[in-house]
């Protein structure tokens, strides 16, 4: 394999639910893997313990468990691999599976790691293709399971030397990659990588305190640095090639053009670093918002926990209180309004349709607008926008679809130049916006529906979770060019989107069977392929959705049903996911209390008052990419590690430049 | 936001016979010694619509309201006055300023309530549905708890008038069905197709509309072309469309080229903005409207939506006699309760036996006025006398031992010694000899009562 891909590849640990991070830092596989050919030569047998794998065995990170077959003898004895014939499908792979050791959490669920880790480069999507051949599982998976075996072989001082000039090595390449590119984004997860194995460590306050000795420097850098170079010309506006220095080393900058540069490295990370999300736990903070804010809301009492960063607002009368105001916000256009008012009673749902909506009036509102006399269109329009967007946030916290779809907006507007006039200037952002949908959504769509059809064959039972508007397209598409096929529909409460989406099928014909979530593992057994939409798929390939959707990946994938996730490009995320509760979003908590047709008004009641009892309803959850098998999206099909390949190659040129 | 609002202030309703008089329109009508239509501009100036058109029956009545605005609130709106024939009932007047409209949506207002609903929550049900008209409804006006007693005879006059018979789906969104009063003594007829498309339907007879409606402009022009004899927005209009809501024909041109770009792309997948339209339709919860459309061959259907209004909120019509008395009371009790809007409100002085009364107000030795009243500026009171739940205007003259119960009294009106008033109006500048007694009696304006009548139930009008 192929050093340089190391890096990309995510570590092999099974995360189940709501996972923390029970992850060792993310950066010891790179040295092991790069390790991996050399040490393959070499037969000698020290403890595990010794080598540097050994060192960062948790009782939950196991080691991938297949091996050469030569190797087997100077294990510890193989335990032998129970039940695998509890899965129907499983046996015909069998013969990849458990070769080695017992291993306890990778039986738990029943298979390998699907075949998400087999191909990393992005012209191998076609390779992938859909179909998981067992043989390109093995050699995916032999260089892990070599080194597993080979890399006790030197003394451990010895080995340590090796794995330093490894990763250094290594290191460089991958400086001289990311230079070659000017990106910074390959860079990012690195250094998101490293806030994360520091937060492993830590516990919360210690973090906290590391975050404000962060925050200070950065301000101390800012300042220092604004001093000087306030009177020098502005850091030139094109993006130098340059990777942007760690944090830490920002004071210690002496001469004043490294400082310069610091400043336009600041900058140009401020700009490229996605907007932190609020922390709702954070008092302060949260009170200026409230200042700010256009919607009147009353924080809910009894909230869970663990979900205090997140908003969470008593619903019964934020609708009220924003309607009754529909006149006296003169700031916020009507177009923008009635989409805001939309998000909030909760009429629009579905990531395309809540994107599009929002972009459509955007485009009024920028059809409307009139620079104010004295004030530049650039500066002024972007200040409106962001009003608009923290008035949408205020309604319904956006979704990384929409933070996308803002961002390419806010740099279309940027890009403006400036001997535009106004009439000009508007027509071209409104025509910018018109081609964002039609090309990032609906052209997107139909290309993913071209590529996701021909995965459905005739005589397949495919399952769909909830409601994706793009999988309904593929079903529609592929009952109009006469694919016999037959449709689960998989849904839950307290939604229940999938009676729109069986009701749109059942009319144009379709053999559709619709049951809940909590029978999904006893129709699983019937189905050949799973087809899932996608909020958002980050670029670790967690793939972000409706909650529930993880549920049904797991399933599908212990029943060895491949599990097909639709997402357009837009949607891809350079952030890292890791869990679902540092961003989710809140439905709500009346929605899952009350169940309808049951007349509850006493039991609701005792209900309400009880301080003991805590309502969540969580909207979105993360499923781990092992449990993916293909992303459909509008450059190919792909494996989810590739996320990371098109976030840089494709969208950058869209989003940043 | 694209809303225009247009008040219908009415002109001289035969409803209020004896109140309203040439000098004053319905419009003017005092209510805790304020026109009525000031309560409305209030209410709309609260929500920061600022301009208005004010639609006005006769030219005379438009004339002194104009006279009245003008001197009232020139500085703080944008009122424009349009006169239109007597008689014509709302939709006439609404389809003779027609060409006034321009606006996408338009909120029209009843000049005759009193309420303290925001119009904003109607128009933000209205745009965030995309509805043709959106009503609202409020709870069936309940008096004054304390009042209850004096309310005897009201309650008579009242069981009769049957209140509107409403039809709501499952989630009190949308109008099913809507009937006046009058209508639903004979059979009432529903629409099939409507409660087979909802499946269920919620009748209520609590709720009334409060003559508060968002219409979508082209909508309401286009009915009132094609229904010339269609007079009440109430009574023909507002039930005309939720008649018609699923076989809508008032979409003619607006709706019939969406409904083309969506069909269209559905076969022809090169029609972005046809997709983009379904995405976002698909995307909506489906109202029935849509399940019906999508079961049938495409159809136009057009939304009627309700806002119901808070129960705590306040909303009454001006349109009997028996209306008018109840608002007095229940405006300045309601004036005296939140005292502390009633003071930039009205710059009423607020004394402590919970009662209005104006400072340059004499009042004479031994004279009580009880709780809830309100006495305006300068009137005097005589000896002894004692006025309870009432409201006096402003110069009245009252001579000494004369009990005012229950009774408005407007404005220069002049009460002799020793009468009595219970349950009656007192129009301006009306002269009521000694010793008269009037229960339950409308006195209209300048008429003169002659010394020593009792009179029960009558209407004091020059013929």
């Amino acid at each position: 394999m192929d050093p340089r891909r190391g890096p990309l590849a995510v570590p092999k640990v099974r995360r189940v639910g709501f996972f923390t991070s029970i992850e060792p830092s993310p950066e010891t596989p790179r040295p092991n893997r790069s390790l991996s050919g050399p040490a393959e030569a070499i037969t000698s047998s020290s403890p595990l313990s010794d080598s540097p794998s050994g060192q960062f065995i948790s009782p939950v990170q196991i080691p991938p468990s297949r091996h050469h077959s030569d190797n087997l003898a100077s294990r510890a004895a193989p335990v032998p691999v129970p039940g695998p014939s509890a899965f129907r499908r499983q046996l015909a792979n069998d013969r990849t599976l458990h070769v080695g050791s017992y291993n306890p959490v990778d039986s738990l669920l029943g298979t390998s790691p699907p075949s998400s880790n087999g191909e990393v480069s992005e012209d191998s999507g076609s390779l992938f293709g859909f179909q998981r051949s067992d043989s390109a599982k093995l050699s995916a998976s032999f260089p892990n399971g070599g080194f597993d075996m080979t890399v006790a072989v030197r003394a451990p001082g010895e080995s340590e030397a090796k794995v330093a000039t490894a990763s250094t090595s290594d290191g460089r390449k991958k400086n001289v990659e990311a230079s070659g590119e000017s990106e910074s984004v390959a860079t990012k997860p690195r250094k998101e990588k490293e806030t994360r194995s520091l937060k492993e460590k830590t516990s919360k306050a210690e973090r906290r305190a590391i975050q404000e000795a962060q925050r200070a420097a950065k301000a101390a850098a800012k300042g220092e640095g604004s001093k000087r170079a306030g009177e020098s010309s502005r850091p030139k506006p094109s993006k130098p090639a340059k990777q942007p220095q760690p944090k830490k080393e920002a004071p210690q900058v002496t001469s004043s053009v490294s400082e310069k540069r610091a400043v336009s490295v600041e900058k140009e990370r401020r700009m490229d670093v996605p907007q932190t999300q609020m922390q709702y736990d954070d008092k302060s903070r949260v009170d200026k918002a409230k200042r700010r804010s256009v919607v009147e809301q009353t924080e809910s009492k009894n909230k869970v926990e663990l979900f205090l960063h997140l908003p969470q607002y008593e619903r019964g009368n934020q609708l009220p209180n924003l309607s009754s105001n529909i006149f006296t916000l003169d700031t916020i256009h009507h177009a923008v309004y009635k989409v805001g008012l939309q998000h909030l009673a909760g009429d629009i749902a579905g990531d395309n349709a809540r994107c599009i909506a929002m972009l459509h009036a955007f485009q009024e509102a920028i059809n409307d607008y009139t620079t104010p006399p004295m004030k530049d269109l650039t500066m002024d329009l972007t200040a409106k926008i962001n009003g608009y967007v923290s008035f949408l946030i205020e309604c319904r916290p956006l979704s990384m679809s929409m933070g996308n779809a803002i961002r390419f907006l806010k740099n279309q507007i940027r890009k403006l130049p400036v001997d535009l006039s106004e009439p000009e200037a508007k027509a071209s952002l409104c025509s910018e916006i018109g081609r964002f949908i039609d090309e990032k959504i609906l052209l997107a769509d139909k290309v993913i529906v071209q590529h996701a059809v021909t995965k459905i064959r005739d005589g397949e039972v495919l399952l769909t979770y909830g409601f994706s508007c793009v999988v309904e397209m593929i079903l529609l598409y592929a009952h109009e060019i006469g694919r016999k096929f037959r449709v689960v529909i998989v849904d839950s409460r307290p939604n229940l989107e999938g009676q729109k989406l069986l009701r749109r099928l059942v009319t144009r014909g379709l053999d559709c069977t619709y049951t809940h979530i909590n029978a999904v593992s006893y129709i699983m057994g019937e189905v050949t392929r799973v087809f899932l939409g996608a909020s958002s798929i980050f670029s670790n390939g967690t793939l972000y959705s409706k909650v529930g959707t993880a549920c049904v990946a797991m399933v599908a994938n212990a029943f060895s049903v491949p599990v097909i996730v639709c997402c357009e490009a837009y949607k891809f995320h350079e952030r890292v996911l890791l869990d679902s509760i540092c961003s989710n979003e809140l439905g709500d908590p009346d929605a899952i209390a009350n169940v309808p047709l049951r007349n509850n008004k006493k039991h609701s009641k005792t209900m309400d008052n009880n301080k003991n009892l805590q309502f969540l309803n969580l909207m979105y959850d993360s499923t781990p990419a092992e449990y993916i098998s293909m992303i459909v999206t509008d450059y190919g099909m792909i494996p989810p590690t590739s996320i990371p390949v098109i976030v840089r190659e494709y969208r950058r040129e869209d989003l940043l430049l | 936001m694209d809303f225009q609002v247009v008040i219908l202030a009415g002109g001289f309703s035969s409803n209020l016979a004896p109140l309203v008089s040439k000098e004053v329109p319905k419009a003017l009508l005092p209510v805790a010694n304020r026109p009525v239509l000031s309560y409305v501009l209030d209410l709309l100036e609260s929500s920061n619509l600022k301009d208005l058109i004010v639609v006005v029956e006769g030219e005379d009545a438009a004339l002194t309201v104009g006279g009245w605005i003008s001197s009232a609130c020139v500085d703080r709106l944008h009122v424009e006055v349009a006169a239109v024939a007597e008689n014509v009932g709302t939709a006439g007047a609404l389809k003779a300023i027609a060409h006034h409209l321009t606006a996408k949506d338009i909120l029209i207002v009843s000049g005759d309530i009193v309420s303290d609903i925001s119009p904003g929550a109607v128009a933000a049900t209205h745009t965030r549905h995309d509805a043709a008209v959106t009503a609202m409804l409020c709870a069936e006006p309940v008096s004054g708890p304390a009042e209850s007693g004096g309310a005897g005879g009201k309650d008579k006059i009242k069981k009769p008038a049957c209140y509107d018979i409403i039809g709501l789906d499952s989630s009190k969104q949308f109008l099913l069905y809507i009937a006046t009063g009058v209508e639903v003594k004979r059979d009432t007829r529903l629409k099939k197709s409507i409660l087979c498309a909802a499946g269920k339907m919620e009748i209520r007879s609590d709720l009334v509309d409060s003559h508060i409606y968002a219409f979508k402009r082209s909508v309401l022009q286009e009915v009132l072309e094609q229904k010339p004899t269609f007079r009440c927005l109430k009574q023909d209009v507002l039930p005309y469309l939720v008649r018609t809501q699923l076989r809508s024909d008032v979409f003619s041109d607006e709706k019939a080229v969406e409904e083309n770009g969506s069909g269209h792309g559905k076969n022809n997948m090169q029609n972005n903005d046809g997709v983009s339209s379904q995405i976002l339709s698909n995307a909506f919860l489906p109202s029935f409207h849509k399940v019906y459309e999508s079961g049938l061959d495409i159809r136009k259907t057009h939304k009627c939506c309700v806002y119901i209004a808070d129960e705590s909120k306040y909303c009454v019509r001006l349109n009997s006699i028996q209306a008018f008395m109840d608002v007095n009371r229940d405006v300045s009790c309601f004036l005296i309760n939140v005292i502390g809007d009633a003071n930039h409100l009205s710059g009423y002085s607020f004394s402590a036996h919970h009662n209005i009364v104006h400072p340059s107000a004499e009042l004479g030795s031994k004279t009580t006025v009880g709780p809830h009243c309100m006495l305006g500026e300068g009137s005097q009171v005589g000896d002894k006398c004692n006025v309870k739940r009432s409201v006096i205007g402003r110069h009245c003259r009252i001579g000494s031992n004369v009990k005012v119960v229950n009774s408005v009294v407007m404005d220069h009106a002049t009460i002799g010694d020793g009468c009595s008033i219970q349950g009656s109006v007192i129009c301006s500048n009306a002269q009521l000899q000694e010793r008269v007694a009037l229960r339950d009696c409308q006195v209209e304006a300048g008429y003169v009562v002659f010394a020593g009548g009792e009179h029960k139930g009558e209407t004091f009008a020059r013929k």
